[in-house]
């Protein structure tokens, strides 16, 4: 894929205070990316960036090449689906989605087709004539993602899109989204702080903290390979030990000493370790590597939330069978379930 | 809070005796003369046909002809006022509207006043223009002393009520004007422009009103020669002694005056319904 958008060593801070500490990102043609990270990790503030209502302070932003820093957005080939949406309530939905059109001086026949194909595709077929004002939460969502992408942008950017919608709908317009971006086949930018949102949807994430980025990859590579304990941490729930690597493929935590598949760390160096709540199974006490008693069981639905207290620590454990609180119980997982991690700082 | 509710009873009392009684006093006399002694009051509409006499008339045109000016111009000087004050910093924000509020915290016939010394033939532009070795200039007593004073006294009221919109609007939909393509010139006529118009609608009515019955200025700043409705009605009470005819007047203007506002709210709304159904082509 062709890359498209590149941010080099961007820095941008507001009244003094650090938001991006040297951005490099590159994105690509018809890449879903998300820009994934909890509140203030400045990721809205990369996607205004780009999209060109703020100016970053050092640094540069490539557009097919060409550098964009300068480029007002009125003149940049990006469209926005606005945190709020941003619909303009004293038009209909039809001059919503027709604004840019309009702007673009194209003739009353070819603008009333594009528009119609597109609320065609978000499911807003016959909804021309209403004031925007009157529309669901879901229904604006949509309207303001038609307005955006009946430009033919080269590239769309969502800001938290989904934020104000419930959960059901939520899932429902996630599975929209990632549908429409397959269809116009264009680059998603996607900002988001929920984790499953980003897993969901995206072909890359970006992992982001603090105005810098923690990890670039593919949503099994983030969940299976994360490479520090705050990507492992905001990714999921996860068991983050403390251990020693004592030589390739042999790790020591808890006093004890495991086989794992990680290799090519310095002998005897402090890491984090990461062992996912899915991959730790529950077995008769005699057949567990670890043993501890069982001290809650919460029932979340498809899984049970089990926490097992061991004289090191507790143990998130989630399993589907049913388990007796107060019981002595093993605790087994394999080699491969060790994940072994650089300790933040360190690499 | 219901035991509060009891609270507004006094203040109903005192509009009610100080606002309504008036007013219906004023019809009162706008439909009765004085009659023989035997009965205080007769029904008239005399009162009111008096008031189609080709002077009077040519008063009350004058009078709306100086108050639609008006409005005009505090429309043209004020949006743009507004707008630069919507779009300072926060602070800024708040001394500017402080600047713009501050003279109305004098008394509006002192203000008028001081535009006497200022304007009149000796006053100080004159000063100045003679300072310059430039022919003195016959200000006072003239049009352009009372619209002069007019806009000035009014436009606070057109710049307030612009400006309280203007700042209320949600920055995102300028950016997605932006973001759709448009420069920001057309992003003001398509975005700004038309969901500013409460606000000028309203400074409509807060300048018009005051403007098309207002005394003070014209009397002041246009000379006693200088009519219009406002004097008219004064006149008839303090000087001629004619209530009944000055009450007819005070309707006739009230009857106009509610016309006006009402024309102004269904252009107002026609205007809103155009754009949601017609896609922005009045703008």
């Amino acid at each position: 894929m062709r890359k498209l958008i590149e941010f080099q060593n961007i820095v941008k801070s507001f009244n003094d205070s650090l938001v991006l500490k040297g951005i490099n990102l590159s994105i690509h043609e018809n890449e879903f990316v998300t820009l994934l990270g909890p509140s203030g990790c400045g990721k809205t503030t990369l996607l205004r960036i780009l999209g060109g209502f703020i100016s970053q302070n050092e640094g540069h932003v490539y557009f097919d090449d060409i550098e964009i820093s300068n480029v007002p957005p009125y003149k940049r080939e990006i469209n926005t689906v606005f945190q709020r949406y941003a619909l303009f309530p004293h038009m209909n939905v039809f001059d919503n989605v027709a604004f840019g059109l309009r702007i673009k001086k194209q003739d009353k026949t070819t603008i009333e087709q594009k528009v119609k194909k597109m609320l065609k595709l978000v499911n807003l077929e016959g909804y021309e004539d209403r004031p925007v004002t009157l529309l669901s939460g879901g229904q604006q969502q949509r309207v303001a993602i038609a307005r955006a992408l009946v430009n033919e942008p080269m590239v769309l950017l969502l800001d938290e899109p989904l934020g104000a919608l419930d959960l059901k709908l939520r899932k429902e317009m996630q599975i929209e989204l990632k549908k429409i971006q397959q269809e116009v086949g264009i680059t998603f930018i996607y900002v988001t702080h929920d984790q499953e949102e980003a897993l969901t949807m995206s072909d890359t994430i970006v992992v982001m903290n603090a105005g810098e980025i923690q990890q670039i990859g593919t949503p099994t590579d983030i969940y299976n390979e994360p490479e520090n304990r705050f990507v492992a941490d905001f990714i999921g729930e996860s068991n983050i030990l403390e251990g020693v690597m004592l030589e390739d493929y042999k790790v020591k935590f808890d006093d004890q000493v495991f086989e794992c598949i990680d290799y090519g760390f310095e002998d005897n160096l402090e890491v984090d370790i990461v062992l996912r709540p899915e991959d730790i199974d529950i077995v008769p006490i005699e057949m567990g590597r670890i043993k501890g008693v069982i001290k809650s069981s919460l029932f979340k639905g498809v899984h049970f939330e089990v926490v097992v207290e061991t004289p090191y620590r507790e143990w998130i454990i989630h399993t589907t069978d049913k388990v007796e609180v107060d019981k002595e119980v093993g605790l087994h997982f394999f080699p491969e379930d060790i994940h072994i991690m650089y300790k933040m700082g360190t690499y | 809070m219901k035991g509060y509710a009891s609270l507004v009873k006094p203040y109903i009392l005192w509009m009610s005796l100080f606002i309504v009684v008036p007013m219906l006093l004023i019809v009162l006399y706008a439909f009765t003369e004085h009659g023989n002694a035997l009965m205080a009051f007769r029904f008239t509409l005399g009162n009111f046909m008096r008031f189609f006499d080709p002077v009077f008339i040519k008063v009350l045109f004058k009078s709306l002809e100086v108050a639609i000016i008006t409005t005009i111009l505090c429309i043209i000087i004020g949006y743009p006022i507004a707008y630069v004050i919507s779009n300072a910093s926060e602070r800024a924000q708040t001394l500017l509207i402080l600047l713009i509020t501050l003279p109305m915290w004098i008394n509006m016939l002192v203000r008028t006043y001081a535009w006497i010394s200022i304007l009149s033939d000796g006053g100080i532009l004159n000063s100045i223009f003679q300072f310059f070795g430039l022919a003195p200039i016959k200000m006072m007593y003239t049009d352009f002393a009372v619209m002069l004073g007019m806009v000035y006294n009014f436009l606070p009221f057109m710049i307030i009520s612009i400006y309280t919109v203007l700042a209320k609007l949600d920055r995102a939909l300028i950016h997605a004007s932006h973001d759709l393509g448009a420069n920001p010139l057309q992003t003001f006529l398509r975005v700004v422009l038309p969901l500013s118009m409460p606000g000028v609608i309203s400074g409509i009515t807060l300048v018009f009103l005051p403007a098309v019955s207002t005394f003070v200025i014209p009397k002041f700043l246009g000379g006693g020669q200088y009519m219009l409705i406002g004097n008219l009605i004064e006149n008839q009470f303090i000087t001629v002694g004619e209530w009944n005819f000055g009450s007819a007047i005070s309707l006739i203007m009230a009857v106009i005056i509610m016309g006006s506002m009402i024309l102004t709210r269904k252009i107002d709304r026609d205007a809103s319904d155009t754009t949601s159904v017609e896609g922005g082509k009045l703008w």
